[in-house]
């Protein structure tokens, strides 16, 4: 009755979609990686060039320079958004009126598509019209210009990714408050502990999994940003805001320099691997904390 | 009045502050973009106020009736739409095998499924774009700049999302019922349209509907392997202020148009985004 063929029957064009928009490029970049190939370069077609490409990408500054970019972008973002999620998640473990209408439009900027956000932002802090540059320079005489200034631009960027993904951080870190046993801070509140102690030695603990979890996400996910910095910023100025991202699909791909973009896609993929072995490594010993 | 019901009525007042203050940071770009979508070039470059009593509705019009913008809404329809049905439609066969059969590696499988969300696009729209231009040809037929191409392409990060939500689902439908059935000597397309469609079609509406806002939202992919024929409506806003350069009251009319969906469902999917954008490693 429940033969196994099937079950194998009705998982396998599942299993062949996603064998071809993922196993496939995946296969392919690793053997790309291994050419020299450049439609713009004098030899024509596939030559095998061994790791040179990777040899070249371990000296390449410019590339090093917009991973340690994104690196360190992630790093604040990703910071300064736990620390906001988390008093926001915080305050919603409780009920109070209109909970549910705050924690639904604190939603909404997760379902925008990411080049809108970018164009809000870019509507927000263009020169000329925007309401940042103006009541800035207006109040507190700043002349604020993303265009300009490296460092604005970068403030802006960071700051736009705190508006969009917060948001996130405080719904999974909420489903993490409210998932949690009552039992060790009566205890502890009986053993006398205040508030700082409890915060120290339970919460965090005992939420260890899940922050980590979102954490590595939230990481992954800065590492393929693209859209909204392209949107607000083109990567600039100068090269300021320019992540791995922009800088594999707007500086190495129009060269078409292929096999030297494959082999840069595959240091991307190899971080983004790592990190996702570390999700999943973090899930199974929560699961098996649960089951034992 | 006691100091602890002072501090809890202070902790009402400061809960209250911080979401109201939140809410307003929230909504004011969205806002923004709505006023500048809502005014004329020459109300534009006055002093900023975020009071709008006109509607200067040309910035809606125009991008309208252009026969290439037309084209590109065309386009993220089809593409939204087919790509959440195909989705669905592969998701629920597929969650009902692993739910249902005991298969060799079934596990396994599962977790790869899954994993296929963390594609990074910045890393696979090289590969892919080779892929669809030179490799996965068929005479002049190629996938490149095509609508099927895109359909397909959205399962990387839609199907095991979709996946993962009815997983849940089906393992929450008991299994005696269809059991029963397939004694009974029903076929197995009765037991899925007659009995755990209707059952999971709760879930199955909010796998569809949140599919559809996530390749509505795509860009990346889009812009890389599309050129003229299957540009999408976010390809066309990326468009607007690179070529045609600064007409900011149009950009933000579509910008406007591209969050449609997103403002319609938000109420519906706000408690399942999470599920989605962790691929289930955090249950919301």
């Amino acid at each position: 009755m429940r033969s196994s063929r099937t079950g194998w029957g009705l998982l396998v064009p599942t299993l062949i979609i996603l064998f071809i928009t993922g196993v496939l490029p995946f296969l392919y970049v690793i053997y790309i990686g291994f050419f020299d190939w450049n439609i713009f370069s004098a030899k024509v077609g596939m030559v095998f060039a061994g790791v040179n490409n990777y040899r070249r990408l371990v000296f390449d500054a410019d590339f090093l320079s917009a991973l340690g970019r994104t690196v360190s972008f992630a790093f604040w973002a990703v910071s300064i958004e736990f620390v906001l999620g988390y008093i926001l998640a915080r305050t919603l473990v409780k009920d109070f009126r209109g909970k549910t209408f705050f924690r639904t439009i604190h939603a909404l900027p997760l379902m925008v598509a990411p080049i809108a956000v970018g164009a809000t932002w870019r509507l927000l802090t263009i020169p000329g019209f925007g309401p940042v540059p103006y009541f800035l320079s207006k109040w507190f005489g700043i002349d604020y210009n993303i265009g300009r200034y490296a460092d604005h631009a970068i403030l802006t960027v960071v700051l736009m990714d705190i508006w969009h993904w917060t948001p996130f951080v405080t719904l999974v870190l909420l489903a993490g408050l409210t998932s949690m046993p009552a039992e060790p801070f009566e205890q502890a509140l009986v053993d006398g502990a205040n508030r700082w102690q409890m915060f120290r030695y339970i919460t965090i603990p005992m939420m260890m999994p899940i922050i980590l979890t979102t954490f590595f996400i939230r990481m992954m996910d800065a590492l393929r940003v693209v859209d909204e910095i392209w949107m607000l910023t083109g990567g600039g100025p100068g090269t300021a805001t320019r992540t791995v991202g922009i800088h594999i699909w707007r500086v190495v791909f129009p060269k078409t320099d292929y096999g030297y973009g494959s082999a840069m896609s595959l240091l991307v993929l190899y971080f983004t691997l790592v990190l996702s072995w570390l999700v999943y490594t973090v899930m199974t010993s929560r699961s098996q904390e649960v089951s034992q | 009045m006691t100091r602890s019901t002072f501090r809890k009525r202070l902790g009402r007042v400061g809960v209250y502050i911080i979401w109201i203050v939140a809410t307003i940071l929230v909504l004011l770009p969205i806002y923004w973009m709505f006023v500048v979508s809502a005014r004329s070039r020459v109300e534009l470059f006055d002093a900023p106020t975020f009071i709008q009593t006109t509607f200067f509705a040309e910035n809606y019009i125009k991008p309208l009736s252009n026969p290439t913008f037309q084209r590109y809404l065309t386009n993220s329809l089809i593409v939204a739409s087919c790509n959440a049905l195909l989705v669905t439609f592969l998701a629920v066969l597929a969650t009902y095998a692993l739910s249902r059969w005991r298969l060799k590696g079934d596990q396994s499988i599962f977790f790869w499924t899954i994993s296929n969300r963390m594609a990074p696009p910045a890393a696979f729209m090289l590969p892919l774009f080779l892929l669809f231009t030179r490799v996965l040809k068929i005479g002049t037929f190629s996938l490149f700049d095509t609508q099927i191409g895109l359909i397909l392409l959205y399962c990387i990060f839609n199907l095991p999302f979709a996946i993962w939500l009815l997983k849940g689902i089906m393992d929450g439908i008991p299994v005696e019922l269809d059991e029963a059935a397939l004694v009974d000597g029903a076929s197995l397309t009765t037991v899925l349209t007659k009995i755990i469609v209707p059952l999971a079609a709760p879930g199955i509406a909010i796998t569809a509907v949140l599919s559809w806002v996530f390749a509505w939202n795509e860009y990346l992919f889009a812009a890389t392997l599309t050129s003229v024929n299957a540009r999408t409506v976010t390809t066309g806003l990326a468009e607007f202020v690179t070529v045609t350069g600064t007409n900011w009251g149009q950009m933000a009319a579509i910008s406007m148009i591209s969050l449609l969906p997103a403002l319609l469902f938000l109420a519906l999917v706000q408690k399942y985004i999470v599920v989605g954008l962790t691929f289930g490693a955090v249950k919301g």
